[in-house]
């Protein structure tokens, strides 16, 4: 019982800071809004006389002070209205909310590939640590590290899409729509589109997490406990994965959380390369024809996705340490 | 003692370059780079930047290895007409020259709040590492393409190409001090706790002079190691912001910019525009993690493979 309260607190306390961060983000959004953004020269353009201007200043409630204003703006901002974008005409939070599918299941693709590829190469490396095979995944890894994420894409099309035709270089293709929910991972032609981005966005990513995986690993294999398992007869495969893996899980959850940003900024040129119409790719639009208050929803956006991942990524921690536990033991 | 210190780590770090081939080769074929991208208004056959002196008969025109190449223009031309190899030179020159600048901001921020959090310690040094962690959760590209791209959104894609160089320099060095304060820190910890630092402390000699003259030369070798890293990552946030539009402009062109400038021409065939400032920017960021591992197993002790 008294385990679950400590989760409990820890949870609190997180929830706390996230509520704080967010504040803080929703002020810097609004900040940039004020020093970017005429609103009236995008609803009445620039040939309207001042009188008329005043006006509706005064009607939108740009002529109050402005502490008055960041109360109004944090108001609808706790409400969900970020303002209307002057691009779509409808609100940012609905247009960037449309988009988030697309970015999510490119980072969801990508992410799997990671995962499946670098926990069985970055333990092989860290067991094996003198082999040829070890040698040349680490060497590979140095190359791939060295391969910008945009060039990865480019040598992709121009080697799949433009010579050999295979694949599509654009775009999300057939996508199905469940609720809100556009989706491309239920048709071929949508999981034919992911393919190309989702082996790029991963190969990024790849050589950092197998050195990880492996470094984390090198750590706990050369730990007493592992030692002692081995001594009793616990068979290599056994501490390996369940001794050793396990402990290893822990700083590799706290050194992967590091890496949301990186994986935002690498899904963002990502999306570039392949025209993935995903939430990035809107932001460089907005960015291009500097639609304000899509950008502020996109930062205010990105902000909510790293407190939310964090937090995630701090609970798994909780989660994966045997020494706080969430129920109460025996 | 100063000297000392700094010869002994020049020694071992040309003794570990010299006995591993694969560095060796990284650093030749840096400096070759380096010195040719330095060299290029000398020996590039064009002024890449001089638009007026292009001519558009003589557009996409492909390399020398390929059929109806021109021997005029050795690596082909993009759809300006511009000769590649003079846009990849200078375009080297400007990558290679923001990189080494951001990094130097990186570390004249980063090192003395290093040594000051880790010779001081306690509440200052608490406090350096406390905003250190912060603004490492904070991805550096995420930043700075925010950053550029609120700057580009205020004030036009005009003026943003005009100040591109300083902006990219800024954005990129502010970002990852952390790194080399880390470093420093760590490392003056360890010195600080020797002999010769407790002796000069006993004769009375100043802090300052403690962390200038027998703290700094002796943690100088992983903070090469450091530097080394970051100036490839710096060269990558570069190209990647450059790519995105949020850099140099393709007027003055760093290699991001002349892969984004070729990317639209990889559909019609014409990859050599994007492949070869691709290639290049590959293999300098290549040659400068090479020597970066090579130098962290020749320098630093605690980080050699078991």
């Amino acid at each position: 019982m008294r385990a679950f309260a400590t989760g409990l607190a820890f949870f609190a306390k997180r929830a706390g800071q996230a509520i704080l961060v967010m504040l803080a983000i929703a002020m810097i959004a609004f900040a940039v809004k004020g020093a970017l953004g005429d609103p009236l020269r995008e609803i009445m353009g620039e040939a309207v006389p001042e009188a008329q201007r005043a006006e509706l200043r005064h009607k939108l409630g740009l002529d109050a002070p402005w502490p008055t204003q960041l109360a109004r703006y944090l108001g609808d901002a706790a409400q969900g209205d970020l303002g209307q974008s002057y691009i779509y005409k409808r609100p940012t939070v609905a247009v960037v909310l449309a988009k988030f599918p697309a970015s999510f299941e490119l980072v969801l693709a990508a992410s799997l590939i990671v995962l499946f590829i670098s926990l069985p190469a970055g333990i092989y490396c860290a067991v094996n640590p003198r082999s040829l095979g070890a040698r040349l995944i680490l060497g590979l890894s140095v190359l791939g590290i060295s391969v910008p994420v945009f060039l990865t894409g480019i040598i992709l099309i121009s080697v799949f899409s433009v010579w050999l035709g295979w694949l599509p270089a654009f775009g999300r293709g057939e996508t199905v729509r469940i609720g809100f929910w556009e989706t491309g991972l239920l048709t071929l032609d949508g999981l034919k589109h992911l393919l190309l981005p989702a082996v790029t966005l991963s190969s990024i990513m790849l050589p950092l997490f197998i050195r990880l995986v492996r470094g984390a690993m090198l750590d706990q294999l050369g730990a007493d406990y592992v030692r002692t398992a081995r001594a009793k007869g616990a068979s290599r495969l056994r501490v390996w994965l369940h001794h050793a893996l396990r402990n290893a899980l822990l700083p590799l959850v706290a050194l992967g959380g590091l890496q949301i940003g990186n994986m935002l900024a690498f899904t963002l040129l990502t999306e570039t390369v392949f025209q993935w119409p995903g939430m990035g790719f809107l932001f460089l639009e907005a960015v291009t024809r500097a639609d304000v208050p899509l950008i502020t929803t996109y930062l205010v956006a990105v902000g909510l996705l790293f407190v939310v991942t964090n937090t995630l990524a701090d609970m798994v921690s909780l989660w994966l340490d045997p020494r706080i536990s969430f129920e109460a033991r025996q | 003692m100063s000297g000392e210190g700094a010869r002994a780590s020049l020694a071992s770090a040309r003794s570990f370059v010299l006995g591993q081939p694969g560095s060796l080769i990284a650093a030749v074929l840096l400096a070759t780079v380096a010195l040719a991208a330095f060299a290029a208004p000398l020996i590039a056959p064009q002024n890449p930047f001089d638009l007026a002196s292009f001519d558009l008969l003589d557009a996409d025109l492909p390399p020398f290895f390929l059929d109806d190449s021109d021997p005029r223009f050795l690596l082909g031309t993009d759809s300006q007409g511009r000769d590649l190899l003079s846009a990849i030179l200078y375009g080297t020159r400007i990558s290679l020259t923001v990189g080494v600048l951001a990094v130097a901001i990186q570390a004249a921020i980063g090192i003395p709040l290093g040594l000051l959090g880790g010779y001081l310690g306690g509440r200052v040094d608490g406090f350096i590492a406390r905003i250190a962690d912060v603004q490492l959760s904070l991805s550096t590209l995420i930043l700075a393409i925010i950053a550029l791209a609120l700057v580009r959104a205020g004030l036009g894609g005009e003026t943003l190409g005009r100040l591109a160089v300083p902006l990219l320099v800024v954005v990129i060095g502010l970002a990852e001090w952390p790194y080399f304060a880390r470093t420093a820190r760590a490392a003056t910890l360890v010195e600080a706790a020797k002999d010769h630092v407790r002796a000069a402390k006993a004769l009375g000699a100043g802090d300052a002079a403690i962390i200038c003259r027998h703290i700094l030369p002796n943690i100088l070798s992983p903070l090469i190691v450091v530097a080394t890293t970051q100036v490839a990552g710096a060269i990558m946030a570069e190209a990647a912001l450059s790519f995105l539009g949020l850099g140099l402009p393709i007027t003055q062109p760093s290699l991001g910019t002349l892969i984004r400038s070729g990317y639209d021409l990889i559909f019609a065939g014409i990859w050599w525009v994007t492949v070869l400032p691709g290639l290049t920017l590959v293999s300098v960021l290549v040659a400068v993690n090479i020597l970066g591992d090579g130098l962290r197993d020749a320098l630093d002790p605690r980080l050699t493979p078991r």
